[in-house]
């Protein structure tokens, strides 16, 4: 044999983890180019540089390395954050590279993916950030210099001083910079003369991920790792006997374990323990409440008509506006449990030594993962470390930390290090969904089509509130009341992208559709004419801004031609959650009497857009995941276990299943608010008002295809 | 347990693994090439895509018995410079979100230009309908896959 290799697992061991605080990531494609410019290594960068603050240390030799706290899941925020940093230190951004910084509570506030909330927390701490070490660097100039301050300015990590002409680079000055005392206030600049910001940054993970190197929870590799996989119970049983020795006899499984409820499979690699899950016989008995999709369907017909529910916000005299109406429209709309199904399943590495642990893996909350597995083992959570790699996609899943302390316990109970995978089967069937919701809307309408009452009943499996109590259309009608019923189950749910309004958006709008209908208006004006009344007369209290959400009204009509072409049947909807606001237009035209979806416009109004290249990848990877789970999206439960387990019979959508989506955002200057979320809860309104509007058939519940007016409908999707 | 000699990315590799062995799990755990993901195990999905003589295939029901002397290619051997022409335009247009399916979408779409190198976009969806991504970046791929087969 010509060229026999064993692999040595150390060489992909040095690039998946490093003693010095995260996962180095800066691959310089650009390294590729000029193949004779040596490219240091991070090791060589980091060595002799000078830290500034949490985010910025800055080398000799001019390399700035950025260090991104929060976990990234796919939202870019390794990307813009650095932009961010990167802007305000006017830096040449081909000298940054980026670093995923481990957990480190006493660094950095809020380090977790989750809400679309870390743009907005940590914009003007980024912007500090570099503000501040660009202060300093100029004030190091001007002593080496010896000229005032004010006569430098910054460009592309150098220090100029105009008069003379004279430059000296960032790295030159650091040694001295990084001796001084940081200002307490810094100027930050004018957004409009940003460089960075607001220019399509690529990724700076591209290369890692295009080439496949090791980056992900699941890549992870520790010498003398064992490897676990766990079969966890059905929803509300518990285990009655366990008969463990098909699978112990399969080769490559080292032990099975019982523990709390679950039995472990553990062994030197993935293969056997998937074989010998599926070998084990665990029986199961009732351990409270086993539901089935077919009891929640009752539950809900029960708990919409019951006489208890919480109140979540009531004005005026909804019973006199009902009486006193003129038109009654009253419908209901049902959403079912979704998985999250990340493409990378839950996964985790632990290391438990004594009283300390290392924990490596994709965790959206990397403080409740350490927090978490400090209770499980009753230690002090500051013997924990918690390594963030890159996420497969989170959705929400990994904010929980279940995955994580399983590790640990094993990890425990093994006393070994110990990578737990999730099968994709055990991700399906393992918990924490969007909770199945359905809710009961009511409008009074006067005699010239006013909404003058307004009612909304959410009932929820363990959905929590599933209302927005103070969301429009509250605060743009006189008489409101908005109540939620919780029912408590064994099925677990969690925070599912765009928590409750990944749904409610879509029912809420269809349903205003209807109101507007019967109201005899145009959507779009029955829409803005409410936020006038709400702008001049408003009632309660508002969590949105009106004209935010007026301005992206008006540019998804304009943008989308909306009415001007009777060809084609639009479906409006808009929707405000997480900070942001987004309308949008679904575009159907009809061939041989069937629909066919062309195109769907979105006007998104995130104030300042850091990266238009992760802005357009929200947006649009929100328009298809909202228009695919609306579509397709459906997990059923049979005596608390879901009947669907894999990709098989879950079905995502796929690329010929979306259409044309177009992409535009209001420009005024706001500090910039989060797009992970914002832009999926619109879609499933807009999507099915166009399909009422194209076939008179109104889609009162999700899945799209799995409901009788859908039956006949061959809906097409094609793209320019 | 049985012994195989693979050919992989160019290089020979020796493993004693069970005949029903995955070759993505060969891959992953005892190669520790971890560029091919796992995701549903069922070739559902196509993350774990890799070539076997130059042809797409699913390497998670690809049984380790079954190879023989085929050559498999890997996202990790797919160039070694990272600067095939699918990989530059994925760069170029800036493909990924989460990123964690991308490498099966880029052995997907080597193996159908090296087939088709002048594609209609019609014919680039129809091949890589086969490849899910919970992302939703399907639009940055189909451009991607267009400006790839430009660059050859």
């Amino acid at each position: 044999m010509a060229n026999l290799t064993k692999t040595n697992r150390r060489d992909f061991l040095k690039i998946a983890a490093t003693a010095s605080g995260g996962l180095f990531i800066g691959f310089y494609w650009s390294g590729c180019d000029s193949p004779k410019m040596k490219v240091l290594t991070n090791e060589e960068v980091l060595l002799n540089a000078h830290n500034f603050n949490s985010y910025l240390t800055i080398s000799p030799t001019g390399e700035v390395v950025i260090y991104s706290p929060n976990p990234e899941l796919g939202q870019n925020i390794i990307t813009s954050f650095p932009m961010v940093v990167a802007e305000e230190l006017d830096a040449d951004w081909k000298k940054v590279r980026v670093f995923q910084a481990n957990l480190d509570t006493e660094k950095y506030d809020r380090q977790l993916t989750g809400g679309s909330g870390a743009m907005p927390h940590s914009w003007e701490r980024l912007r500090k950030a570099g503000a501040t070490a660009r202060h300093l660097l100029i004030a190091a100039a001007a002593t080496k210099m010896n000229v005032d301050a004010s006569t430098l300015s910054t460009s592309n990590g150098e220090v100029i001083h105009k008069e003379s002409g004279k430059k000296i680079g960032y790295g030159e000055l650091v040694a001295d910079a990084s001796k001084l005392t940081a200002p307490e206030e810094v100027a930050l600049k004018d957004p409009k003369d940003f460089k960075i910001i607001g220019t399509p940054v690529k990724n700076v993970e591209n290369k890692a991920m295009f080439t496949g190197q090791p980056l992900y929870g699941l890549d992870f590799y520790r010498e003398g790792m064992l490897h676990a996989m766990i079969q966890r119970p059905p929803f509300g049983m518990k285990i009655k006997s366990v008969d463990d020795a098909a699978a112990r006899a399969i080769s490559g499984v080292t032990d099975v374990v019982t523990f709390k409820n679950n039995v472990a499979v553990v062994g030197k690699s993935t293969w056997p323990l998937m074989k010998a899950k599926k070998l084990l016989k665990i029986e199961y008995e009732p351990d409270g409440v086993v539901e089935s999709t077919f009891d929640h369907d009752r539950l809900f017909a029960e708990l919409l008509n019951g006489k208890t529910a919480e109140v979540k916000r009531k004005d005026g005299d909804v019973d006199a506006a009902f009486k006193n109406a003129a038109q009654v429209i009253t419908s209901e709309y049902q959403c079912p449990f979704l998985s999250h199904s990340p493409m990378e399943p839950q996964n985790f590495f632990a290391h438990v030594q004594g009283d300390k642990v290392e924990l490596v893996g994709p965790t959206q909350t990397p403080d409740r993962a350490r927090n978490d597995t400090a209770q499980l083992l009753g230690i002090p959570p500051e013997n924990i470390t918690v390594q963030i790699t890159r996420l497969g996609g989170g959705f929400g899943r990994r904010l929980r930390a279940d995955f994580v302390t399983e590790a640990a316990e094993l990890s425990k109970m093994m006393n070994a290090p110990i990578k737990l995978t999730w099968s994709r089967e055990d991700d399906m069937t393992g918990g924490a969904y969007r909770p199945a919701v359905r809710y009961r809307f009511q409008a009074a309408l006067d005699e010239s089509g006013n909404m003058i009452g307004y009612k909304l009943r959410g009932v929820g499996i363990n959905a929590g509130n599933s209302t927005r109590e103070n969301n429009f259309p509250s605060g743009a009608v006189e008489n409101v009341l908005i109540e939620s019923v919780d029912h408590k189950s064994a099925i677990t749910t969690n925070a599912w992208r765009a928590p409750i309004t990944n749904f409610l958006a879509y029912a809420e709008q269809s349903f205003l559709d209807e109101v507007a209908l019967a109201a005899k208006k145009d959507p779009v004006q029955f829409r803005l004419d409410l936020l006038a009344k709400a702008k001049a007369s408003p009632v309660g209290e508002l969590q949105y801004d009106v004209d935010r959400m007026i301005g992206v009204i008006k540019m998804a009509a304009e943008k989308s031609n909306w009415g001007k072409d009777a060809n084609v049947m639009q479906g409006f909807s808009v929707y405000f959650s997480h900070r942001s606001y987004v309308a949008q237009v679904a575009n159907i035209e009809m061939e041989n009497n069937q629909p066919v979806l062309k195109k769907i416009v979105a006007a998104t109004d995130c104030g300042i857009v850091v990266n238009p290249t992760g802005a357009n990848h929200q947006v649009r990877g929100g328009i298809v995941d909202g228009m695919g789970h609306a579509m397709y999206g459906n997990l059923t439960f049979e005596n608390g276990l879901p009947k669907q387990k894999n990709f098989d019979t879950y079905r995502l959508i796929r690329m010929k299943e979306v259409p044309e989506i177009d992409v535009h955002y209001v420009q005024n200057g706001i500090d910039p608010t989060g797009l992970g979320e914002p832009a999926l809860p619109p879609t499933g309104g807009a999507v099915a008002n166009a399909i009422f509007k194209a076939t008179g058939r109104r889609l009162r519940s999700q899945p799209f295809i799995e409901q009788k007016e859908f039956s006949d409908i061959k809906l097409q999707i094609k793209r320019a | 347990m049985a012994n195989y000699n693979l050919r992989i990315n160019g290089n020979d590799y020796n493993v004693d693994v069970e005949d029903d062995t995955p070759l993505l799990w060969v891959l992953r755990d005892h190669i520790g090439l971890v560029g091919t993901k796992y995701s549903c195990g069922i070739a559902q999905c196509g993350a774990c895509t890799v070539h076997v003589n130059g042809e797409a295939a699913f390497s998670c029901t690809l049984p380790v018995s079954s190879i023989g002397s085929d050559e498999i290619t890997t996202i990790e051997g797919l160039s070694s410079e990272g600067d095939h022409p699918v990989q530059k335009a994925w760069d170029e247009v800036d493909t990924a979100q989460c990123g964690y399916c991308q490498a099966g979408q880029i052995m997907t779409a080597a193996a159908f230009l090296r087939k088709n190198p002048k594609p209609t976009m019609e014919e680039i969806e129809n091949a890589m309908n086969r490849n899910l991504c919970r992302c939703g970046t399907y639009h940055k791929i189909r451009e991607a896959v267009a400006l790839a087969a430009k660059l050859k």
